[in-house]
C-alpha cells in the first residue's frame, strides 16, 4: 500500500518518483547540474528498478535504448549539453522507435547556473523529429514522465521529457501513488525496425513522419495542452515554468498551457488564438512555438518584447505585457561574490604550481574551471566535456612541439572517463608531445560527488572493479605516467617541468580526494601576526579562509580552514602553524 | 492569507539548502501551499546563493521577485546587503552578523563594504545576531543557521512545537539536539 499523502519534493525527485511510479526498471545517466539528482533520487528504488552512473550521457542512452528494446520501460538522464553527447544514438533511436516506454530526460539551464551555453532543447528534439513533454512544476513533473512512457508505447516514439534549472531545483507538493507494475513486452525480432542501414532508415523515415504527425493530432485534444479561458482580451500561450510567471502576473489572461511543446497542437492553437484579441507567446529561450505558430499565418507578440537570454518572471510580465511601473529599488553596490574553489581544494595547490611555472592550460569542465579566474588565472580554454586535451593537440599540430612547451592539458578523473579518454587515445596515435594532467580528486565534485567508474563503487552503492587510470593511460600507449601528491607543490613542480622537457606524450595525474568527501576531522592552522612578515606569499593561491588584518598581516578563519597545510608550505618565516591536529 | 515569501541569502557552503528544507517541512506541516527554489551546482562553490520560499493557499511561481519579501534571512553581511532590495516596505532582515571576503576583496579588486548594517538600518527593519560566534559556544559553529532560524520564527506563524517537529524530521539524527539548541539560542533572543 502506497502512502497517500502528499509531500513535498524538488522537481528532480518528483520525476525520479514519476518514473518509480511508471514502473521504470532501467535508468542510466552523466551527472549534470540541473539533471544530476534525478538519479540520487531513483536509487532509492533500487529494489524495484535499475540504475547507473554510466560513463557518459552517449552510453547512458544506448544503455536506455537496449533496455527498451529488450521490452522493459527505460530511461537516460543528463543536462542540456549533455544531449550533444547523446545526439548520436537519439537522432538514430528516433527512427527505430521503442519497444519498452523510452524516455530521455533533459534539463536545460536558462540563466546559465551551471553551464558553458544556454542551448534549447527543444530545437535539438525537433531536428531529431524527437516529441518532447515539458512539466511546470513537481506536480506536473511526476505525471508527465508516467504519460510520457505512456505515449511512448502508444505512438512507438521515444520521448524527451524537457525541464529547466528552476523546475529541477524548485520543490512543491506531490501526491504519491503506487507503482504500476508493466508487464514486460515481448521481444520481436525485426531488424526494418532496428538495424539502421539506408533501406531500413528510408522506410523507417517515412514512417517515423507517419507516426508524428498522428501524435499532432492527438495533440490537440491531449489534457496536458489545456485551455484556461478568462478575459478575452489577452491570451497566452506559454508552457513549463513561464506558465508559472503568467499566472503570477495576469491572472486574469487566458491561457493555453502546453504540456507537449512538440509536435504543436496546431488545430487547438488556432481555435484559441481566434478567441483572443492580443495572442503572447510566452517561452524561456528560443522562439520554437512562437516560430511555428507565426508559419501558420498566426498573430502572436513573443520575441519582439521577450529576450532569449536567461530566465523569464512575473515582474518581467508586468513591464513588458501589462507595461506597469514597478518601483523596484537599485540594488545597493556590493562587490561580486563568484563561485570559488572551496579552502583546501586540491586544485588550488595544483594550479598554484602551474600558475608559478608561468604556464597556459587547455581546461574542461568541472569544478577546476574556476582556474581560469584571478588570481589563480591559469585555464585558457573551457569548451566542452573532454575537449582540453584535443585543444592542446590541435594547438601543437598548429605550430610544432615547441609551442606547447608553456602549455598543459588539465581534465578532472571524471570528465577525462567521460570523453577525454579518446583524446588521449588520439594524442599517442597521432606523434603528440603534450602534457596532460589529469587532477584526480575521486569523484565528479562539481555535480555533488557521484561515483564513476574509477572509484570503485556503483550509483546503486556497491563495490565494484575500479578503473585505474594510470594503467589505462599505459595501455593507450603513454610511456611516461607520473602520480604526484596534489598538495606536494615541490614534487609536483619539478614533475611538471620534467614531463614538459619531452618529446613524448606525458600524462601527470595529480591525486588527493575531493575535500568535501572526507568526513574526518581537519586540521586547523593559525597566522602568527608578530612572525608575518606581510610578503602576502600565502595569500597567492586565493585560499577563501585567509584574509588580511588592517595592518597586512594575514588571519585564518577557523571556522572556513579545513587544514590542507598550502599556506603552511609557502610561508618562509614560520607565521603559520598548525594549531589543531585533524584525523589526516 | 496572503502568500508570504522569505528568502535565504548567503554563501555557497554555508547550508542554505538545509534551512530551505526546514522551511519547507513547516509551511506543508501548516497544510500551505509552498514553493521553493534552490541554487544547486557551481554557485554553491563559494559563490553568492539565494533560496526561495514562498507559501500560501495557492503559489505559482517558485521564486521571491525585488520588493516583496516579507523575510530575508542573510547568513552573511554583504549578502544581506546585495538582496536587501528584495524586501517588501516593512519587512524584516535578519543579519548574521560575520563577514566573508568574496574572491575580488582577497585579491584586492574590491573593498568590503564598510558600515553594512548601519546602512541598511536606515532603510529596513533589521535584526542582528553573530550566530557564527554564538554556534561555536555550544561547540559546534555548522548550527549557525538554526540560531539565525530561531530569530526568523518570531516573525513567522508557526509554533515552536512545530519547528522543532520539523528540525527532527530535516537534519542528520545525530544532530538534532544541538540543532534545536541552537534554533533555541535564537528563538528567545
Amino acid at each position: 500500500m502506497a502512502e497517500t499523502n502528499k509531500v513535498i519534493m524538488l522537481g528532480n525527485e518528483a520525476i525520479a518518483r514519476g518514473a518509480y511510479e511508471a514502473g521504470v526498471k532501467v535508468s542510466a545517466a552523466y551527472p549534470g547540474t540541473p539533471s544530476t539528482e534525478i538519479s540520487e533520487y531513483l536509487v532509492q528504488y533500487k529494489d524495484s528498478l535499475y540504475c547507473e552512473w554510466s560513463p557518459n550521457e552517449k552510453v547512458a542512452t544506448e544503455v536506455a535504448v537496449g533496455a527498451s528494446l529488450a521490452g522493459t520501460r527505460a530511461m537516460a538522464c543528463m543536462k542540456h549539453v549533455g544531449f550533444n553527447v547523446a545526439a548520436d544514438p537519439a537522432y538514430s533511436v528516433s527512427y527505430m522507435g521503442v519497444n519498452g516506454g523510452l524516455v530521455i530526460v533533459v534539463a536545460d539551464d536558462p540563466g546559465l547556473y551551471s553551464s558553458q551555453n544556454e542551448q534549447d532543447t527543444r530545437m535539438v528534439a525537433r531536428a531529431a523529429k524527437l516529441p518532447v513533454l515539458e512539466p511546470s512544476d513537481s506536480a506536473e513533473a511526476k505525471e508527465y514522465m508516467k504519460l510520457a512512457f505512456a505515449l511512448s508505447e502508444k505512438f512507438d516514439r521515444p520521448f524527451v521529457y524537457r525541464t529547466t534549472t528552476r523546475l529541477a531545483h524548485s520543490q512543491g507538493i506531490v501526491e504519491l501513488a503506487d507503482r504500476q507494475e508493466i508487464p514486460d513486452k515481448e521481444y520481436i525480432k525485426n531488424i526494418q525496425k532496428t538495424v539502421m542501414m539506408p533501406v531500413n532508415a528510408k522506410m523507417r523515415h517515412v514512417e517515423i513522419e507517419k507516426r508524428n504527425s498522428e501524435l499532432a493530432q492527438a495533440a490537440d485534444t491531449l489534457s496536458i495542452n489545456r485551455v484556461e479561458m478568462n478575459d478575452t482580451k489577452v491570451g497566452v500561450i506559454t508552457s513549463g515554468i513561464p506558465y508559472q510567471y503568467v499566472k503570477e502576473a495576469m491572472p486574469e489572461a487566458s491561457v493555453l498551457k502546453l504540456g507537449m511543446v512538440n509536435p504543436l497542437p496546431r488545430k487547438l492553437i488556432e481555435e484559441f488564438a481566434a478567441q483572443v484579441e492580443k495572442l503572447y507567446i510566452v517561452e524561456e529561450l528560443d522562439p520554437v512555438i512562437e516560430e511555428q505558430v507565426k508559419s501558420w499565418g498566426i498573430e502572436a507578440v513573443g520575441k519582439e518584447i521577450f529576450t532569449v537570454q536567461g530566465e523569464y518572471s512575473a515582474n518581467m510580465l508586468r513591464e513588458a505585457v501589462l507595461k506597469e511601473e514597478l518601483s523596484i529599488k537599485e540594488p545597493a553596490k556590493a562587490p561580486g561574490r563568484p563561485p570559488i574553489l572551496c579552502p583546501g581544494c586540491p586544485h588550488r595547490s595544483v594550479y598554484h604550481v602551474l600558475n608559478k611555472l608561468k604556464l597556459h592550460a587547455a581546461g574542461d569542465i568541472g569544478c577546476y574551471t574556476l582556474g581560469a579566474v584571478a588570481p589563480l588565472s591559469v585555464v585558457d580554454t573551457t569548451m566542452c566535456m573532454g575537449s582540453s586535451i584535443s585543444t592542446l593537440h590541435g594547438m601543437e599540430k598548429a605550430k610544432g612541439k615547441e609551442y606547447i612547451k608553456d602549455w598543459v592539458a588539465v581534465i578532472g578523473d571524471s570528465t577525462f572517463l567521460h570523453t577525454g579518454v579518446n583524446s588521449l587515445m588520439n594524442m599517442t596515435y597521432n606523434h603528440a608531445t603534450g602534457t596532460v594532467l589529469i587532477l584526480d580528486n575521486s569523484t565528479t565534485g562539481m555535480t555533488g560527488h557521484q561515483d564513476h567508474a574509477a572509484t570503485g563503487k556503483t550509483l546503486q552503492g556497491d563495490p565494484t572493479y575500479a578503473i585505474d587510470i594510470p594503467a589505462l593511460c599505459r595501455s593507450l600507449g603513454v610511456k611516461n605516467v607520473a602520480e604526484v601528491n596534489a598538495f606536494d607543490i615541490e614534487a609536483l613542480e619539478k614533475t611538471v617541468k620534467e614531463e614538459l622537457k619531452k618529446d613524448e606524450v606525458s600524462v601527470i595525474i595529480t591525486k588527493s580526494p575531493c575535500v568535501l568527501l572526507s568526513k574526518a576531522k581537519k586540521p586547523l592552522y593559525a597566522a602568527h601576526t608578530d612572525k608575518c612578515k606581510k610578503c602576502g606569499m600565502c595569500m597567492k593561491p586565493g585560499c577563501p579562509a585567509m584574509t588580511k588584518n588592517g595592518d597586512g598581516t594575514v588571519r585564518i578563519d577557523d571556522t572556513m580552514c579545513t587544514g590542507c597545510g598550502l599556506c603552511e608550505s609557502l610561508c618562509k618565516f614560520g607565521a603559520i602553524e598548525l594549531v589543531k591536529e585533524g584525523d589526516r | 492569507m496572503a502568500t508570504k515569501n522569505i528568502m535565504i541569502v548567503g554563501v555557497g557552503g554555508q547550508g542554505t539548502l538545509l534551512t530551505s528544507r526546514v522551511l519547507g517541512g513547516l509551511a506543508t506541516l501548516g497544510g500551505y501551499d509552498v514553493k521553493l527554489s534552490e541554487v544547486h551546482g557551481m554557485a554553491q562553490r563559494g559563490g553568492s546563493v539565494v533560496t526561495f520560499v514562498r507559501y500560501g493557499e495557492k503559489v505559482a511561481e517558485p521564486i521571491v521577485e525585488e520588493g516583496q519579501a516579507d523575510v530575508i534571512i542573510a547568513f552573511e553581511r554583504l549578502e544581506a546587503l546585495r538582496y536587501a532590495h528584495f524586501l517588501k516596505k516593512d519587512g524584516a532582515l535578519i543579519v548574521n552578523d560575520w563577514r566573508i571576503d568574496p574572491m575580488p576583496v582577497v585579491i584586492g579588486a574590491a573593498e568590503y563594504p564598510e558600515g553594512i548594517l548601519k546602512t541598511l538600518e536606515k532603510e529596513h527593519k533589521v535584526y542582528v545576531v553573530n550566530a557564527t560566534e554564538e554556534s561555536k559556544k555550544l561547540g559546534n559553529p555548522r548550527v549557525f543557521n538554526l540560531i539565525v532560524l530561531g530569530i526568523a520564527a518570531q516573525h513567522m506563524d508557526f509554533t515552536r512545537e512545530q519547528w522543532y517537529e520539523v528540525i527532527e524530521k530535516t537534519v542528520p539524527p545525530k544532530t538534532v539536539e544541538i540543532n534545536k539548541k541552537a534554533f533555541d539560542v535564537g528563538y528567545q533572543l
